[in-house]
């Protein structure tokens, strides 16, 4: 047979979110593979030259609605670098609870997702059961259970309330018993790893070139994540580790994800001990100097989300620049196709967590 | 004990601090590399249009940079000049490079450092979508976020979409 | 003169025909009247009737095991399955009525005559192999001595039909779909047969009601040959197409596979074949390996055999619940390279066991 292009999407129930994947196929095997984005672009970074800086906060939620707090809070880290604002502790700390609480329920997502790729609603519904009660646990923080607007540029928007404590480490506990459930469902099952391992490898080398970064990388044996390479909030007073694994291929990934979710909890138990009491916000200068530059980048579920500002001299951004890890990694895609049946394309698009908010922005 | 202290404690022996960084940098290209500040994992420079393939090959090669952050392009319409901004980070020395090229705004054209770090090809190609940034020697430099056809340029000052708000 | 199921269709014929030479001899038109009641024209009718039966039998058993499907696996997912009407039995119906009212689409460059033909071969196929389970000595449209042999001859229809559907659907996705279906049900069907070998072996004839009176003298045939049964129940699902082995109508991929562009009543008539398809094969597991309608007197035979294949059909919606999907690469190489020498070294016990006299 003849090798014919293949359009899978953009109408497609593989892909999580509107892109289009074009594969070359010779019979059933991938030759050539190339991803089209940019059907869900919504022109944020010149939207924002026109918001005040707080107005931003509630727009950049919306840039992955998966995890949106890790993404408003990076927005908060740059702007009060350009503002020199610090933080009280106490704001540092809530703020690293609830983004490793964000990072559970964004990884538990990407299970489902899996999950239906694989073929199993088994997994799906498992997964996103578990994710309701993270979910109820932001909405008694934050009102809200999915673009939260909870990071303010000088900390956060209230107080936790009553019972915080105790309800994440009631469900803390309770998770850890369930997600050795569901991992069991996976790590066993001959014909899960039989079409996780093996697929999609992507060498360490060729990972760390291509721009790739996140679970992604940490599968193929790079061992780097920006909370302890370049630590912000409390990450540097907390003791735990970075999940690494050689295999280079999907498992690989999967299984740095299911590990960072136990180490997840391991972080919100410690940061829940040394909280301190005080003050959660202070106010911000209006206007950010002329010219001024700053950025910050944080470890977002996917990889490594990066923002560049430029202050205008007065309270709207002369310039936002937003990196996002999906998009770098949706590029080097290919690699991790070609040579791949048509078959493995959902396992292994599955095992790079895509999110298409934060690629088109 | 977690190794994190373990890791932690390894900063101290390998890998270069961002001093030492800026120091060599200097060293190499005693014009056209202007270091503005060093701050912990960071180094902010600036550096001319005609030696940013030069510099770029000596952080790559001598420096252990191999992640290409992000590039980003800036209007300045007042000031007549169009600028990029490269963030490059180095895994072994954990310390991430800043690098400011300026051009000049009626002919913005750039070296592409797309075959030293694949992962700055999706970012140039976004920079030419958006402001009409040409990379020279660039694999592939289309359109990419908008649709093909657009003819202007969205994101240059001169641009005028929205209103304050 | 005829017993149980056939004799009341044969019954039912007899008195219509009566009513209907009544009408006529009240318009007297006696000749028209008695031919109506020659055994000729009675038998004619008995046939078309006993269809009708094995077509209402074949839609309401699809019916219950999609609700039984449900049911099960929502249980399994932590959720309750349908709720509509009493414990959710009246969900199908309405399923069934939203396909019948839905508008007919047709795609404009299809092969009509083919594309028509596809689900009238599955669905017509499907509902033959029906006609000939019986579920008891007398509840039975056709009890022939060949009864095991045909039905795996008209099962094994299925993958012509698919083929052709998928071909005349006009669609990159469809004729993929179709291709791996062939592949997958062609492979699939030696180690169904050669399980099948080792029963006719043991048993000495193709007749259902023989093999099961001979496991209800001896003993449940799934005790010696506990091999062929696994490797009956792995072939019955890669058959059916049930997951883990339903890479032909995967979702993710191929969105709905050979069956994308057929909408409304032919997706409804497609989907009830397969539940067709799934209730033979589970009736052929009971009557070969299970005692087939064998049971205590307390409860009819034909009671016992429906139980029978209700337990089992859970049991494979079970193995759904829980396993991923499995690609074609594996399916095949399952199939060829596993399967097969497990179904010989069966043939080898069944051969075994018969020589030394055992049965």
């Amino acid at each position: 047979m003849t090798e014919m292009w293949l359009n899978m999407g953009p109408q497609h129930p593989m892909t999580h979110g509107l892109w289009n994947l074009r594969v070359k196929i010779d019979g059933e095997t991938i030759t050539e593979a190339e991803p089209v984005v940019g059907y869900l672009h919504r022109g944020w970074e010149k939207l924002t030259e026109n918001r005040l800086y707080p107005q931003i906060i509630p727009m950049a939620d919306r840039l992955c609605y998966g995890a949106s707090m890790s993404w408003s809070h990076l927005y908060c880290l740059t702007a009060e670098k350009l503002m020199d604002v610090e933080i009280p502790e106490r704001a540092k700390y809530i703020r690293t609870i609830v983004l490793e609480a964000q990072r559970i329920g964004s990884h538990l997502m990407w299970l489902a997702a899996l999950g239906t790729d694989l073929g199993s609603y088994t997994i799906f519904l498992y997964s996103v059961r578990e994710r309701e009660l993270w979910l109820d646990l932001m909405q008694a923080l934050t009102g809200a259970r999915m673009t939260t607007n909870y990071p303010r540029i000088g900390g956060c928007r209230n107080d936790t309330p009553p019972m915080f404590e105790r309800d994440f480490t009631r469900v803390c506990n309770h998770f850890e018993k369930r997600l050795k459930d569901i991992e069991a469902l996976c790590d066993e099952s001959t014909i899960f790893r039989m079409r996780m391992e093996g697929m999609g490898y992507i060498s360490g080398e060729q990972a760390k070139n291509l721009g790739v970064t996140g679970p992604n990388l940490r599968g193929s044996g790079v061992d780097y994540d920006v909370r302890r390479d370049d630590p912000y909030e409390v990450y540097d007073q907390l003791d735990w580790d970075v999940a690494v694994q050689k295999g280079c291929d999907s498992f690989a990934r999967y299984r740095v994800r299911i590990d960072e979710m136990y180490e997840s909890m391991n972080i919100i138990r410690q940061a829940l001990k040394k909280m301190p009491e005080g003050p959660v916000r202070v106010k911000p200068p209006r206007n950010a100097p002329k010219g001024k530059t700053a950025w910050a980048h944080v470890e977002d579920p996917r990889g490594e989300g990066l923002m560049y500002i430029i202050g205008n001299g007065d309270d709207h951004p002369y310039r936002l620049k937003v990196r996002s890890p999906i998009f770098v990694t949706v590029s080097a895609s290919p690699v991790m196709l070609v040579g791949n049946k048509v078959a493995d394309v959902p396992a292994i698009m599955g095992s790079v967590d895509m999110c298409l908010g934060e690629t088109d922005r | 004990m977690s190794n994190l202290a373990e890791q932690r404690s390894g900063l101290a022996l390998g890998g270069l601090t961002p001093e030492d960084i800026a120091k060599r940098i200097t060293e190499k290209f005693p014009s056209g590399v202007t270091i503005a500040s060093t701050g912990p994992h960071a180094v902010n420079s600036k550096v001319d249009k005609d030696s940013l393939l030069k510099v770029c090959e000596f952080i790559k090669s001598d420096l252990d940079f191999e992640h290409v952050s992000s590039v980003s392009g800036v209007d300045w319409l007042v000031e007549n000049k169009m600028q990029t901004v490269y963030h490059i980070t180095s895994y072994a020395n954990r310390v991430t490079l800043e690098i400011v090229v300026d051009l000049p705004r009626d002919k913005p054209e750039v070296d592409s450092i797309t075959y030293l770090w694949g992962g700055a090809n999706w970012h140039e190609r976004e920079a030419y979508d958006m402001f009409g940034i040409i990379f020279k020697g660039h694999p592939r430099l289309e359109r990419i976020l908008n649709p093909e056809g657009t003819e202007v340029f969205p994101f240059r000052k001169d641009f005028i979409t929205g209103r304050r708000v | 003169m005829y017993e149980g199921l056939y004799g009341f269709v044969y019954g039912i014929a007899v008195f219509l025909m009566q009513v209907v030479a009544w009408f006529f001899n009240t318009i007297t038109l006696h000749g028209i009247a008695d031919w109506f009641q020659t055994p000729g024209v009675v038998w004619f009718v008995t046939q078309i009737l006993a269809a009708l039966v094995v077509f209402i039998v074949a839609f309401l058993v699809a019916i219950t095991f999609i609700w039984e499907e449900r049911k099960v696996l929502g249980r399994l997912m932590d959720r309750r399955g349908t709720q509509v009407g009493v414990l959710g039995l009246f969900q199908n119906f309405a399923d069934g009525l939203k396909a019948f009212i839905k508008e007919i689409i047709i795609p404009t460059d299809v092969d009509k005559w083919v594309y028509n033909a596809a689900p009238v071969i599955l669905i017509g196929a499907s509902a033959l192999m029906m006609g000939f389970i019986p579920m008891s000595d007398t509840w039975s449209i056709a009890n022939i001595s060949v009864g095991l042999l045909l039905v795996f001859a008209v099962f094994s229809i299925a993958p012509f039909a698919i083929l052709i559907g998928g071909w005349a659907s006009n669609n990159k996705y469809t004729v993929m779909g179709g291709m791996r279906a062939a592949a997958q049900l062609i492979s699939y069907e030696i180690p169904l047969l050669l399980s099948m070998v080792a029963v006719v072996i043991l048993v000495g004839s193709f007749s259902f009601a023989d093999i099961v009176h001979f496991q209800e003298q001896n003993t449940w045939l799934f005790i010696p040959l506990i091999l062929g049964f696994i490797v009956f129940t792995v072939a019955a699902i890669a058959e059916v197409e049930r997951i883990p082995f339903d890479l032909p109508e995967a979702e993710a991929e191929l969105v709905e596979g050979w069956q994308t562009e057929y909408g409304g009543m032919r997706f409804g008539l497609i989907m009830l074949s397969e539940y067709i398809r799934g209730f033979v094969a589970c009736s052929i597991a009971v009557l070969l390996f299970f005692g087939g309608w064998a049971g205590p007197d307390w409860l009819w035979p034909e009671i016992w055999f429906i139980l029978k294949v209700l337990i089992l059909f859970a049991f494979w919606i079970w193995i759904r619940g829980a396993l991923v999907r499995v690609t074609t690469k594996q399916i095949l190489s399952l199939g060829w390279t596993r399967l097969m020498p497990l179904a010989m070294v069966n043939i080898a016990i069944a051969i075994g066991l018969k020589v030394a006299g055992v049965f």
